[in-house]
């Protein structure tokens, strides 16, 4: 399931910057590749797993199956905090620095 | 156990590597790529694709260890290591999971180099072309 939220992430993020591309100044790119990143390394957990216990791996239980998707949604939240937080750092419209010099401006 | 340890790692090495080679190419070879007016994206950031697939794929992966107790933010950091039986464990995870996880990410890279060099040949062969004619 946390492969599956992945996945679905690491697609709709790559659309959207697909949509502005070349242009990348929300630094979309930054989920597209955190998302293909981890969907990649959780195909080869997943296929260990199917290797392990066979065709059970796709009859996960209730509970696992909802701890998984709080997993995956969890990942995904943490995966928005890192990009916003890129986002801000690298300031690619300047928009951070305009607004802490017109504060200052403002102060004065 | 401890599998994304091993991307992680190699992510370390690719960073180093690509900072190498843009040092490097900002003292040498930079004016020799805008001499021959050739349309060539440079490794270093090629290499940089390998480096941002590695990390975030890593950095979610660590996130998902944390959240099964697999590591915690207190040393030894990797609950394995408290007994040599899960140590054992968390070792054979590395080397088969984790290589394969480095492995397939370092492949699927490959793939993208080589669209990237037919995209670049398709470029130059029009561009050539285009000044041909």
């Amino acid at each position: 399931m946390t492969l599956l939220v992945t996945v679905f992430a690491a697609v709709i993020s790559t659309v959207i910057w697909y949509k502005n591309a070349p242009d990348d100044e929300m630094k979309l790119s930054v989920l597209c590749w955190m998302f293909w990143g981890s969907s990649i390394m959780w195909t080869v957990d997943a296929v260990f797993e199917y290797v392990e216990i066979g065709a059970e791996f796709f009859r996960p239980s209730f509970e696992d199956m909802l701890n998984d998707t709080y997993l995956g949604i969890s990942v995904i939240a943490l995966a928005l905090v890192i990009w916003i937080v890129v986002l801000l750092i690298k300031d690619p419209k300047g928009a951070v620095k305009k607004t802490l010099l017109n504060n200052e401006k403002n102060k004065k | 156990m401890a599998c994304f340890i091993v991307p992680a790692v190699e992510a370390i090495v690719t960073t180093v590597a690509s900072k190498a080679i843009e040092n490097k190419k900002t003292e040498t070879s930079y004016a020799a790529e805008v001499v021959n007016e050739q349309v060539k994206i440079p490794f270093s950031r090629k290499l940089r694709w390998l480096t941002n697939l590695l990390l975030g794929g890593s950095v979610l992966l660590m996130f998902e260890h944390l959240w099964h107790g697999e590591i915690v933010p207190w040393f030894p950091f990797l609950t394995a290591t408290s007994n040599p039986q899960d140590t054992v464990e968390m070792l054979h995870e590395m080397a088969t999971a984790g290589v394969t996880m480095a492995l397939l990410t370092t492949a699927i890279w490959g793939v993208m180099l080589l669209v990237a060099h037919i995209v670049e040949t398709k470029a130059n062969s029009a561009e050539n072309s285009e000044d041909n004619a």
